[in-house]
């Protein structure tokens, strides 16, 4: 019997020590000010990277060769070089900023900075501020529509979306929403926005062409208290099948059906779960979970939680290289 | 003596509790009642409680029903165990152990194909229940219910090792309350059964050392890895050797003629 585990053991050491082809995902540990870097064929920490102090929000440039980091103590926001996990630049940000979004010419960066409420445009060829957007208080999420028309930014205490025109910098319109309101993820076609509010508990899905609210999704967890359910992180399939929503204190993240908008499961992750990403084949989901310090492995073909990986303290961003 | 004897002997040994098991179709249903209480109902209540923390055989966070199955496999096959035991006390009154001891074959072969025979169909009961289970999301890797069943069998044959211990000691039929309070219970709260042992580590230490020196959590760890298609030498090597000083001690104290109603004296 041992025999045949060791034997085992072996066939799958070997297996998996082949050509490196793994896609890589970037976990940012806010207490640890540091970035994982975990395989996602094995799903294991492959590398950790010292950056700027409590880093949160994460994303990657459009030609996937450079990752922007929120350095929210540092009052900057960093650049990393993929290739040589250096940071080689920093970027003017405004402070302490959490959020942001790139829009998809690859140049312009919508920076939130909670203290300020304000939003801060930065063209990050030249570090030129091309503008900063008076906006609610304590704006917190921040995303670009694909199409590049609108960029959306959430502001916690007013509990409002507001909508800023991406060729003029200036607020369209603002939204009310379940109390504050923490992320936005816009589909594919640039046509549906979603937005989740963390102490409403809910998720507002909006039509852009009229940015009118379309529907209003509740969670109930069997055996959570409903004060624990908390939406934040938000992430849609490519196929536009599902949305994922982290939901924060409750531990698990909700599967929603995107075209009718039901809730179909619930799936236990670690403690605080905050914000997800998909990788390049959309088999695995990726979930940040602050409390317990890990990052949970999502199976989407199985709809099943198949791994926690151990990283640094309160992960709190994850993004995945979709090239590497 | 030939190998054609044995076998016989041991097909007749089989049946014979096929066939009773089959006179007792509802306490076959019975018997699942009790795990699939604790299962549906007890474990509702704790469901949220553990996902605290991971330990193995698992990789993720775990619902206390995925938690606790393998434990209530484990009770699955302790309380036929024991109604094992009280059985054999049973036929001893009755003579019909008495009959099946005068066979010519080695009492330690006759003994240990009864425990086989009583494994049988406890293990189909744990099948059952694990079939059960996956209603309530407890959904093991398909080939852990393959890996399983060694450690199934090794569980039935030291359970029932132990109750044919018992057995031996038991004078009447009416102590079987006893077993009841003395052995089935502290065997299964004070194992790894309901609970993780580091928690029970954190709430007292000694009583988290009467875990470890229960043989039933040990049984109960084989289950749980093997299920999940991890290899514990340590559970499997405590329960195998718990099993050998059971079934020396149970084949070699064993007197059927040991009764009050039948009157002789212990031989």
């Amino acid at each position: 019997m041992k025999q045949a585990f060791r034997i085992a053991a072996l066939a799958a050491a070997i297996g998996f020590s082949g050509p490196a082809l793994a896609g890589l995902a970037y976990v940012s540990n806010e207490k640890d000010n540091t970035l994982s870097v975990i395989d996602t064929d094995t799903h294991e920490v492959v590398d950790t990277i010292e950056v700027g102090a409590r880093p949160r929000g994460i994303l990657l440039s459009k030609d996937y060769t450079k990752l922007y980091i929120c350095a929210s103590d540092d009052d900057t926001v960093q650049v990393l070089d993929l290739a040589t996990r250096k940071i080689i630049d920093t970027l003017p940000s405004g402070e302490d900023p959490e959020q942001f979004a790139l829009h998809p010419n690859n140049k312009h960066l919508y920076i939130a900075n909670e203290d300020d409420a304000i939003v801060t445009v930065v063209d990050v060829t030249n570090k030129d501020v091309l503008a900063q957007i008076d906006v609610g208080v304590e704006p917190e999420g921040m995303a670009v529509s694909p199409d590049g028309k609108w960029a959306v930014n959430t502001s916690e205490t007013s509990s409002m979306l507001h909508w800023i025109n991406t060729e003029t910098f200036e607020i369209e319109k603002n939204t009310v929403v379940g109390q504050r309101p923490r992320h936005v993820e816009f589909t594919k076609d640039s046509k549906i926005a979603w937005a989740s509010a963390e102490i409403g508990g809910t998720v507002h899905i909006f039509d852009v062409e009229t940015i009118e609210e379309i529907k209003q999704i509740d969670f109930q967890i069997r055996g959570v208290p409903q004060d624990r359910v908390q939406p934040v992180g938000i992430e849609l399939t490519s196929d536009g099948k599902y949305a994922f929503v982290a939901l924060g204190p409750s531990n698990h993240v909700a599967v929603v059906d995107a075209q009718t908008y039901e809730v179909l499961d619930y799936l236990l992750v670690g403690a605080r779960v905050w914000q997800l990403d998909l990788d390049k084949d959309e088999k695995f989901l990726y979930t940040t979970n602050g409390v317990s310090g890990d990052v949970s492995v999502i199976d989407v073909e199985d709809m099943k939680v198949i791994k926690s990986i151990k990283v640094g303290r309160y992960p709190w961003g994850v993004v995945i290289d979709p090239t590497s | 003596m030939k190998a054609a004897h044995y076998w016989h002997c041991f097909v007749g040994i089989q049946t014979r509790e096929w066939l009773r098991f089959w006179q007792q179709r509802t306490r076959f249903a019975s018997a699942l009642v009790r795990p699939l209480l604790w299962l549906v109902v007890f474990a509702a209540g704790f469901r949220a409680v553990l996902g605290i923390s991971i330990i193995p055989p698992y990789q993720t966070y775990i619902t206390y029903e995925t938690y606790i199955a393998p434990g209530l496999c484990g009770m699955i096959i302790l309380f036929n165990s024991m109604q094992g035991a009280l059985s054999m006390v049973y036929d001893r009154e009755l003579g019909s152990m008495r009959v099946l001891l005068m066979s010519p074959l080695p009492r330690p072969f006759l003994l240990v194909t009864k425990l086989l025979a009583m494994g049988v169909v406890s293990i189909g009961q744990v099948y059952v229940f694990l079939l059960l289970a996956l209603l309530v999301d407890v959904e093991p890797p398909l080939w852990g219910y393959l890996a399983v069943l060694p450690a199934l069998i090794l569980t039935s044959l030291m359970l029932g090792a132990l109750g044919l211990l018992i057995a031996t000691w038991i004078k009447q039929l009416e102590n079987f309350a006893g077993v009841m309070n003395f052995v089935i219970f502290p065997m299964f709260f004070m194992s790894s059964a309901l609970y993780p042992l580091w928690r029970m580590n954190e709430a007292s230490p000694w009583l988290y050392w009467i875990c470890q020196f229960n043989p039933f959590t040990h049984a109960v760890e084989a289950i749980r890895f093997s299920l999940y298609l991890e290899w514990n030498p340590m559970a499997f090597g405590i329960t195998a050797g718990v099993t050998v000083v059971f079934a020396l001690l149970a084949t070699t104290g064993f007197r059927p003629q040991r009764t009050k109603i039948l009157g002789g004296k212990p031989a």
